[in-house]
């Protein structure tokens, strides 16, 4: 047990030699593990990830076999992008939405782990009570947006005493205001989501670091945006991307609320209701998609560099 | 509360020796006496949604609707509870819930830690490409895949026992396959860099030893993989149990749709009023709710391992 624990961790492999060892029913056990679970993941993600780029530029109704799939060139984009209504207004909402959580969720997640990170007097129970919406579903956090914003039922109508049919502010049925309350159901999630994300960082971050620059004189805010947050870079990243994936990822919520319509589209609702919808537009919903996995991948290969980058040079 | 302050506060932030601590002892109570009320504030605000949802759900609708919603309770009773566990239907839901999630969270983890283990223990000139496939899939939107997916499913075949409709569509298994292959994503990513921090020579020592491949990752690797897989688990079970997406679309028959998806799509019609909504979304919400309360060290683990490698 000495020799394993003291041996160097990340220690240059050799893979010439150990195969040796590898008897020839070995290397069919060991295909089928990684075979198995590899043709699933692609089987169910990224071939129906290429289908979609390929039948984006195709017309097809689904009804007819694969037979009847006729290309179409760039049409559907054209049409997405010219006669296609929602369209551009989901994208606003899409943008307003990473905006929103860039700007306000996200730096409240971080601000609220850095005062947690100070382990004063009852930050257990601070940290449990803000965490506490993240395991709940999209779902049950639509229900109780219902509850709180409903017109005359609601909390906030019955806290503003404006019940009457009058003058109910109706906070999710107006589309100049309920994409902003839905915003603030979603960042009741997201922001515990990423305090817990940026407080497990901070924890990894050496005490030594924070002493050091207090010495040198350097303020609290000084210390974190020289030099707690630039050692944070890893965390830093997976905190950006997460939040640009869950912005381009918001569905459940809005779809419980009023199926993303009258002001709550989002491109998401577009592409399912062209699956779930009456006319089944196979290519016209795939260019959506295109058009969603485009933007996700502005999020997801520069992660992936960050990320894989150090495990090719090893 | 306060007076703890410094007891439990850290010491260097409290009691650093420099020329002006004096200044800054005093400056830095006050300043976490101001942090803490904030901080307090906060989990107030924080908690409110959800304690007025189970204070509505515990009124019965004549209550509210004579005294308002904002005012305090003539009687309090699990009227809600009962008539929104009848009225949803919601055993049924809950019963698909488990056919769907408890396999997929076994097999997302069986099948992951199985490609985990052997990129991390094998040098194989395929697994940075694999690594890459598989944490990459995890990070894609689910409607980018949903069109063709749909089609897909329609497509392949399933055993009458299986599926009554006959394909992978509208059958749990079509739903419990989607979440593994989606959801391994994580899991390698995660599970793989945990297998890497294990030592080298368990496994190679192993190997010399003439111990089967399968062995070594069965009795070796993997029980020594127990706390990432008890964290694994713990997130994947909320995940997966948390589902709207893919049950709303790939499950077409409303009585065969785990509960999330069930009520998400269909709780309009059951739940009339705001005490029902409460009463229902506080019953489907009772299994992450024990999660919060009984594995929260689980649950965050599992959480962080994901960004913090390790």
């Amino acid at each position: 047990m000495t020799a394993t624990t003291t041996a160097p961790r990340s220690r240059r492999r050799r893979p010439r030699r150990r195969e040796r060892f590898l008897t020839r029913r070995d290397v069919v056990v060991l295909a089928v593990m990684i075979g198995i679970p590899t043709l699933l993941h692609v089987g169910f993600v990224w071939f129906p990830t290429l289908a979609s780029v390929l039948l984006s530029f195709t017309s097809w109704d689904g009804i007819g076999g694969l037979g009847t799939i006729t290309p179409a060139g760039i049409e559907n984009y054209r049409n997405v992008v010219t006669i296609y209504p929602p369209f551009w207004p989901a994208i606003a909402h899409n943008v307003l939405w990473l905006v929103f959580f860039l700007l306000v969720a996200t730096p409240f997640g971080i601000f609220l782990a850095l005062l947690l990170d100070k382990e004063l007097a009852g930050t257990r129970f601070y940290q449990s009570a803000l965490y506490l919406p993240v395991v709940l579903s999209l779902v049950v956090i639509g229900f109780i947006a219902q509850l709180i914003y409903a017109p005359e039922q609601g909390l906030i109508n019955n806290l503003l005493s404006r019940t009457e049919p009058g003058e109910v502010i109706d906070w999710l049925g107006n589309p100049r205001i309920n994409l902003w309350a839905v915003l603030i159901m979603a960042s009741w999630r997201h922001v515990g989501y990423i305090m817990i994300l940026y407080l497990a960082g901070l924890k990894s971050v050496d005490p030594t670091l924070k002493e050091a620059a207090a010495i040198d004189g350097a303020s609290e805010s000084q210390t974190f945006f020289r030099v707690v947050f630039p050692v944070l870079r890893p965390i830093n990243i997976v905190v950006l991307v997460i939040t640009v994936i869950e912005s381009l990822r918001a569905f459940d919520i809005v779809y419980v609320i009023n199926k993303g319509t009258n002001g709550l589209e989002l491109l998401s609702i577009l592409i399912t209701n062209n699956i779930i919808g009456e006319a089944s537009r196979i290519g016209f919903g795939s260019a959506l998609a295109v058009i969603l996995l485009v933007v996700s991948l502005g999020a997801i290969v520069p992660y992936l560099y960050v990320t894989f980058r150090k495990d090719q040079a090893a | 509360m306060t007076d703890m302050t410094t007891a439990v506060g850290r010491p260097e932030s409290d009691q650093r020796p420099s020329p002006t601590v004096a200044q800054r002892q005093g400056w830095s109570r006050w300043n976490a006496r101001l942090i803490q009320a904030f901080l307090a504030l906060t989990a107030l605000v924080w908690l409110a949604p959800l304690l007025y949802t189970l204070y509505t759900s515990l009124r019965p609708y004549s209550d509210t609707a004579a005294r308002g919603y904002v005012s305090l309770p003539g009687t309090l009773n699990l009227e809600n509870y009962v008539a929104a566990w009848t009225q949803a239907d919601m055993p049924q839901f809950f019963w698909n819930t488990i056919i769907v999630t408890i396999p997929a969270v076994v097999l997302t983890l069986l099948l992951s830690s199985m490609v985990a283990f052997a990129v991390s223990r094998f040098s194989l000139a395929s697994n940075l490409t694999l690594l890459i496939i598989f944490t990459a899939g995890n990070l894609l939107p689910q409607q980018v895949i949903i069109t063709p997916l749909y089609r897909l499913f329609l497509l392949i075949p399933l055993p009458e026992f299986l599926s009554d409709s006959g394909v992978l569509f509208d059958s749990y298994l079509g739903i419990i396959l989607i979440h593994v292959a989606f959801q391994m994503g994580f899991c390698v990513f995660v599970l793989s860099n945990y297998m890497k921090t294990l030592p080298r020579e368990l496994t190679e020592a192993a190997l010399v030893d003439g111990t089967t491949v399968w062995a070594m990752y069965w009795r070796i690797i993997l029980p020594l993989s127990r706390p990432p897989l008890a964290a694994l688990a713990t997130l994947q079970f909320t995940w997966i149990y948390n589902d709207f997406f893919w049950a709303l679309v790939l499950m077409q028959s409303g009585d065969k749709r785990p509960i999330t998806s069930a009520i998400g799509s269909l709780g309009g019609l059951y739940f009339t009023d705001n005490n029902l909504i409460a009463a229902g979304a506080l019953l489907a919400a009772i299994p992450t709710l024990v999660v919060f309360l009984v594995l929260q060290k689980q649950f965050v683990r599992g959480l962080t391992l994901g960004s913090t490698k390790g």
